[in-house]
């Protein structure tokens, strides 16, 4: 494991101000290093969900810092955000959330596509390895919406997967998944982190799943308690 | 490459809800068709309407009118000069019809290089004999050569030649309601008396038929010559100088121009006509208000199908926008959906507008006051394509921004979560 740090927090806090002010993350400092597997645990409405999308860059309403490979989010245009998601996070979420209108080779192209560094040929045989690499390849051109849940959601990890995204983000990734593909899905982020020194960063409240990673980070009432 | 891939996108939604699309194309489709139909014919009917004046009315008419001399000794008093003189009353003098030193008139009209041609007329009052009952009637004495290549007055004669007026002498070619009503056939003698009492027999050679049925029961036309001789004037004598310019917008100009010139009384066509230029106009307005609305009524239509797809389609932009496409992709990927809705929906139109123009063009359409014409009358000016063309681009465009804002505008966070 080296020491590249690839996401750090300095003291995010964040509140609501509806109806009246209510802190959901007060003081959040972390930091991930390349190649770690951490979980963030915690109940239901501690902030876990809240902090993984200021930590996607898709909520910018908060305060404090946060630092994507050692550079700073704050003051970016919607579209430079927009680039960083692109090429340097990729996201697994509870639901599946493939576009139906495409085939799953073509979901897994999409991020590819909008990155363009390759030409188009080169991102089809990139994401065909990575759906080999999960064993799905024989689903490729299935539409998505012919595919089944843990399917999906392994198509979904591909599709994060297309850009080699410094970090893969996850929202309950197993939290729709019967025990099997639980497991299968787990495997899968495992052998990510072990052989191929993925960086992930997995919201769950699925204990064994935490257990199982590398470092768990546990939450309550909008603070971290352990890590 | 982005453009390339936001189109693919694009098209890949329009397809997913490919009857919504249709019917939203469909309806562009319906509206354009519609648009150049109805201004294709409206623009036909109005061209065949205003021909039938502007073909044979002059541009410029030359003419003295009878009124009373505007120089009147007292306005030459020097006493009076500062005063403002009341005169009542003031009766014609006795001016002449006659249009003074008209053959260097025409001399110097036909040096002019805004001049197409002239056509020489005079008219005269007669009345028709009618057994004991006597009709009045104008015989306009005409250069049949210049009237016809200028006026197309060969194309309202229904029966007969023309050129007979010239060739056969004391001739006429009557209106065909003056002809019912004296019920003169071809070649029948009719009598006319002057307002100075003189009698006088002609031959008819041909009816005409102008379409506008009261002139034709007034209207008649003898050669040059001939009305001379019934007015018993000498061969210099014109009444009337009537031109065709070769640009009509100029005619008010030049027509104050030679006013000048000739010391004569000079009248354009706007000025003549102004009522009827107000007609075109307002028929022209009113099948571009109709059109236009048509195209409104299908941008609505647009509008509707595109915020309900940003609404089944939520999930899919909120995933868009987490694996990196900006909010300026998924506008534009909404924009390009509401235009190719339009240029396809367009196009088609244009295309369906065409065949129906042609098949309006194929009605039968025979009227007694529009000779010559025998289906509906259409214009097939590009300028209509091209207006409904860009309009339906322009619509469809007005109709995609609104939502395609809202679209940009999805918060991804409270998508996902939301469920």
């Amino acid at each position: 494991m080296s020491e590249i740090n690839v996401l750090q927090t300095n003291h995010i806090c964040k509140s609501f101000h509806d109806p009246v002010t209510v802190e959901i993350l007060k003081d959040i400092t972390f930091s991930i290093n390349e190649g770690e597997f951490v979980a963030i645990t915690g109940k239901s409405g501690c902030g876990k969900s809240t902090l993984l999308y200021i930590l996607s860059t898709m909520d910018t309403d908060y305060e404090g810092e946060l630092l994507i490979g050692q550079q700073g989010m704050r003051d970016r245009t919607a579209k430079q955000l927009a680039r960083v998601r692109n090429e340097k996070i990729g996201f697994v979420f509870q639901f599946h959330y493939l576009l139906n209108e495409f085939t799953a080779l073509e979901n897994v192209m999409l991020p590819g596509l909008k990155l363009g560094l390759y030409p188009e040929a080169e991102i089809r045989q990139r994401a065909g390895e990575r759906l080999k690499r999960l064993e799905i390849e024989k689903l490729a051109d299935k539409k998505a919406n012919q595919l089944s849940g843990g399917e999906k959601q392994r198509v979904a990890i591909a599709r994060a997967l297309i850009n080699d995204p410094s970090i893969i983000m996850c929202d309950e990734p197993t939290g729709n998944l019967d025990k099997k593909n639980s497991l299968i899905v787990f495997n899968i982020f495992k052998q990510l982190a072990e052989e191929h020194q993925q960086t992930l960063l997995v919201v769950t409240h699925d204990e064994e799943f935490a257990h199982n990673t590398h470092r768990i980070i546990e939450m309550e009432d909008g603070r971290i308690i352990k890590q | 490459m982005n453009l390339r891939l936001l189109l693919r996108i694009a098209k890949s939604l329009l397809f997913a809800r490919w009857r919504q699309t249709l019917l939203a194309a469909i309806g562009v489709t319906f509206s354009i068709t519609m648009f150049i139909a109805l201004l294709s014919f409206m623009s036909g009917l109005n061209g065949l309407l205003d021909g039938i004046m502007l073909n044979r009315t002059a541009h410029i008419r030359i003419y003295n009118e009878i009124k009373p001399n505007i120089h009147q000794p007292v306005n030459n008093s020097k006493v009076y000069k500062g005063s403002y003189n009341f005169i009542r009353s003031v009766k014609s003098s006795s001016s002449r019809q006659e249009i003074y030193n008209s053959g260097a008139i025409m001399q110097a009209l036909k040096k002019d290089v805004r001049v197409k041609g002239i056509a020489p007329n005079i008219t005269a009052q007669v009345f028709f004999a009618d057994g004991s009952v006597n009709i009045t009637g104008i015989i306009s004495g005409i250069d049949v050569q210049a009237e016809s290549s200028l006026f197309h007055f060969s194309e309202y004669v229904m029966e007969g030649n023309p050129l007979d007026l010239k060739n056969v002498a004391n001739s006429i070619i009557l209106g065909k309601g003056l002809a019912d009503k004296l019920m003169a056939g071809m070649g029948d003698i009719v009598q006319v008396t002057t307002v100075n009492q003189v009698q006088f027999t002609l031959k008819v050679v041909g009816f005409f038929q102008s379409g506008i049925q009261e002139l034709d029961k007034v209207q008649s036309y003898a050669s040059f010559s001939t009305t001379q001789k019934i007015l018993g004037k000498p061969s210099d004598y014109v009444t009337d100088i009537q031109i065709k310019l070769n640009d009509i917008n100029l005619a008010p100009e030049i027509a104050k121009e030679y006013a000048q010139l000739f010391q004569a009384d000079a009248e354009d066509i706007q000025s003549a006509n102004a009522q009827f230029e107000t007609g075109s106009f307002i028929r022209t307005l009113i099948s571009y208000a109709v059109g236009i609305t048509l195209l409104i009524v299908a941008g609505f239509g647009i509008y509707n199908i595109l915020n309900m797809m940003i609404y089944e389609k939520m999930d899919s932009i909120a995933i868009l926008k987490a694996i990196g496409f900006s909010g300026t992709d998924v506008n534009r990927i909404f924009l390009i959906i509401a235009v190719s809705i339009g240029i396809v929906g367009g196009l088609s139109g244009l295309f369906f507008g065409f065949l129906f123009s042609l098949v309006i063009d194929q009605i039968p359409f025979v009227s007694a006051s529009l000779p010559g014409i025998t289906s509906y009358p259409i214009n097939y000016n590009p300028v209509f394509y091209l207006i409904g063309s860009s309009f339906s681009l322009f619509t469809t465009y007005l109709a995609g921004w609104a939502p395609a804002r809202k679209a940009s505008r999805v918060d991804p966070v409270i998508i996902i979560r939301g469920k």
